[in-house]
């Protein structure tokens, strides 16, 4: 009765398919049988879904990539490209104000990377054994100033009396810390079996050992979510580098995107070629906000699969 | 779960769940376990005494001291300085603006004074408002549907697939989504192009300031809606399939499974979620507004934090901006304690506990 239920044939189609990585595994034997309508409304809805997000990436891209003829033809923005040419990007990566500024966002944000992951995964690990001489005071500390920003203004005449303002520190350090990220790691530290780190303590292994021995190698999944986290916020960063910097060649892509993009300036020392039509200006504009979103989109799919356990130990733990 | 060499307790996180797996799993025997695996830690290691816990944890407290420096310097020492809110701050005063905050004269409330009577300052805190309710509505359950309908697709590969494409927008910048938007909405976007290029009159959403707080919300779904389905999708894969199976046996249709089964186990997080957005009521997208200030004006796109970095970093008038921002610090921080009181007496857990 319940196999009757569960594996109806489907009287239009008579082949038998192994089930792929595609199709659907075997339902429940109480599940109804979808609704045609239901498949399809949800089709829709998911494929429009995934389209609202891919088809403005599609014309950034695309644009890119296309010659100034083509652009002119198309009156603007590409949809459906002719042909390939990567002259935009030749261009603008041969050396002047776009490469430098990327070249500076690489720099902060590998530098920043590293330098956040070390002090975060240090305070995590310090604060994953509860019950340790001060770990309540700590916690506290750390926790209070989720509840409580102490405000632009002030932070601003700090970081400008700390004498950081036109260094690159003033883009790492005010926001090197992030207390969420740390309860993140510290959650997952803290479900990471004691017996292990009780054996290591036996044969001799001190806190340092313990941590890069046994507790990070466990840990990759959610030191790469996190990793990951604080990477698109240092490459995602301008408002710091818009009150901090003056010097307009020490600016970030993200600030020369603003200039270049939304502001519709020339780049230095490409003005020339466009104003003479040897380069469109709309594929210069597009070939940068490419640069800004590669780097993010060829990263976040890899450490997605770790997302959820990473988020999920914070959300329960945390 | 268990001890290290040294009894510890537990701490005010673990569940008595785990309290009795640490007691079961001890290897000190029956009388150590009962002493680890109750009571409140502190009480409990407190009998170790403190030098021998210094000489025990001091490495751990080492390890912690670069973050906490850190928070200290960068979160609790600029809280001092929102002093200058009471004050006439004059930053050439001295060579150090921090040591300027020390020789400026003290002028009390004036400065509140002056804001309360600012029709500026009003008008942001209005659109602060109005952009806050908007997403509350229009953004709010968006994440919800989407998470249904992920949950609903049974295919692996269909479901990792929609799963990467939704997540991407949360990982761009600010500048990239509202970039990305004026090629689609702009004057000069993919639509007006094609309008105009069909003889119809062009047009640019970025720059109208009537549907702009519209155009805001859209921007705030495209890039976060969702990244914050992973929450829902947490809680909704840790649901037991015998909940569902015995609501089918009962006659229960899809419909009113969803109602009955997967609706009440994301009301936890649903109330979670609420309470930290109204706790953060009167942050509305600083750094998006900012960018697009110049497009549309100040008039349709000023809120309490651009007000704030308005007088305070363009117009160096330090003092007037420190002080409306302390006002948006406390009412922000009484509203955190309000939600949370509420989501505790409507007997929901809030951020933190009782």
């Amino acid at each position: 009765m319940t196999a009757v239920l569960g594996t109806r044939p489907d009287p239009g189609k008579t082949r038998v398919k192994k089930p792929g990585r595609w199709s659907a595994p075997p339902r429940p034997v109480w599940e109804e049988e979808p609704s045609r309508a239901g498949q399809a409304g949800k089709g829709l809805a998911l494929g429009l879904a995934c389209l609202a997000i891919l088809f403005p990436l599609w014309i950034v891209i695309v644009t890119s990539l296309q010659t100034k003829k083509t652009i002119d033809e198309a009156g603007g923005l590409v949809v459906i490209p002719k042909g390939i040419t990567f002259v935009a990007y030749q261009e603008l990566l041969g050396g002047g104000q776009v490469q430098r500024a990327a070249l500076v966002s690489v720099g902060v944000t590998v530098v920043g990377t590293l330098f956040s992951m070390a002090v975060s995964v240090l305070c995590a690990y310090g604060l994953s054994r509860s019950g340790s001489l001060g770990h309540r005071w700590i916690l506290m500390t750390l926790l209070a100033t989720m509840f409580f920003g102490a405000g632009l203004i002030p932070t601003y005449l700090l970081v400008q009396a700390l004498g950081l303002t036109d260094t690159y520190l003033a883009l790492i350090l005010p926001s090197a810390v992030s207390v969420f990220n740390i309860l993140v790691l510290r959650a997952f530290f803290m479900n990471i079996s004691q017996e292990l780190v009780d054996s290591a303590r036996i044969d001799g292994a001190g806190e340092w050992r313990i941590l890069f021995r046994i507790v990070m190698p466990l840990s990759r999944a959610v030191i790469a979510v996190i990793s990951l986290f604080y990477a698109v916020g240092y490459w995602s960063a301008w408002f710091n580098a818009s009150i901090y910097l003056t010097d307009q060649d020490m600016m970030p892509l993200q600030n020369v995107m603003i200039q270049l993009v939304q502001k519709q300036e020339r780049p230095v020392g490409l003005a020339a070629q466009i104003n003479t039509g040897q380069l469109s200006p709309l594929a210069i504009q597009m070939a940068v906000m490419v640069l800004a979103l590669l780097p993010v989109a060829v990263l976040s799919p890899f450490v997605q699969k770790h997302f959820k356990k990473g988020m999920l130990t914070g959300a329960v733990k945390g | 779960m268990s001890h290290s060499t040294v009894p510890r307790g537990t701490t005010e996180a673990q569940t008595p769940q785990q309290d009795a797996g640490e007691a079961a799993g001890s290897l000190k025997g029956p009388a150590a376990a009962r002493r680890g695996g109750r009571g409140p830690g502190r009480k409990n290691s407190g009998r170790l005494g403190f030098r021998l816990r210094w000489r025990r944890d001091r490495t751990l407290i080492l390890m912690t001291v670069p973050a906490l420096l850190l928070v200290l310097v960068f979160n609790y020492v600029p809280i001092l300085g929102n002093v200058v809110a009471f004050q006439d701050y004059d930053p050439y005063l001295s060579e150090n603006g921090f040591v300027a905050i020390f020789e400026s004269p003290w002028v009390g409330l004036e400065q509140f004074e002056r804001i309360f009577a600012d029709s500026a300052f009003w008008h942001a805190v209005r659109n602060t408002f109005v952009l806050f309710f908007l997403q509350l509505v229009l953004y709010f359950p968006v994440p919800i549907l989407l998470a249904l309908l992920i949950n609903s697709v049974v295919r692996p590969r269909v479901r990792a697939v929609a799963q990467a494409i939704m997540y991407l927008p949360h990982f761009f910048s600010w500048v990239l989504v509202v970039t990305v938007f004026m090629q689609i909405f702009g004057g000069a976007g993919i639509i007006a192009q094609t309008l105009r290029r069909h003889g119809y009159e062009g047009f640019d959403l970025m720059t109208n300031p009537e549907i702009f707080k519209y155009l805001v919300t859209a921007e705030t779904v495209w890039k976060d809606a969702g990244w914050g389905i992973i929450v829902f999708l947490a809680a909704l894969s840790s649901v037991s399939n015998d909940l569902y199976e015995a609501a089918a046996m009962d006659g229960a249709g899809r419909w009113r499974r969803m109602w009955h089964v997967t609706l009440p186990a994301l009301r936890p997080v649903i109330a979670l979620l609420l309470v930290l957005r109204v706790g953060d009521a009167l942050t509305v997208g600083f750094e998006q507004l900012l960018l697009q200030r110049q497009a549309v004006g100040v008039d349709a796109s000023e809120v309490l934090d651009t007000y704030v970095w308005w007088n305070g970093i363009r117009n160096q008038d330090f003092s007037y901006a420190a002080a409306a921002g302390l006002i948006k610090g406390v009412v922000g921080l009484g509203l955190v304690l309000t939600a949370n009181k509420v989501a505790h007496l409507m007997g929901e857990q809030g951020v933190y506990k009782k």
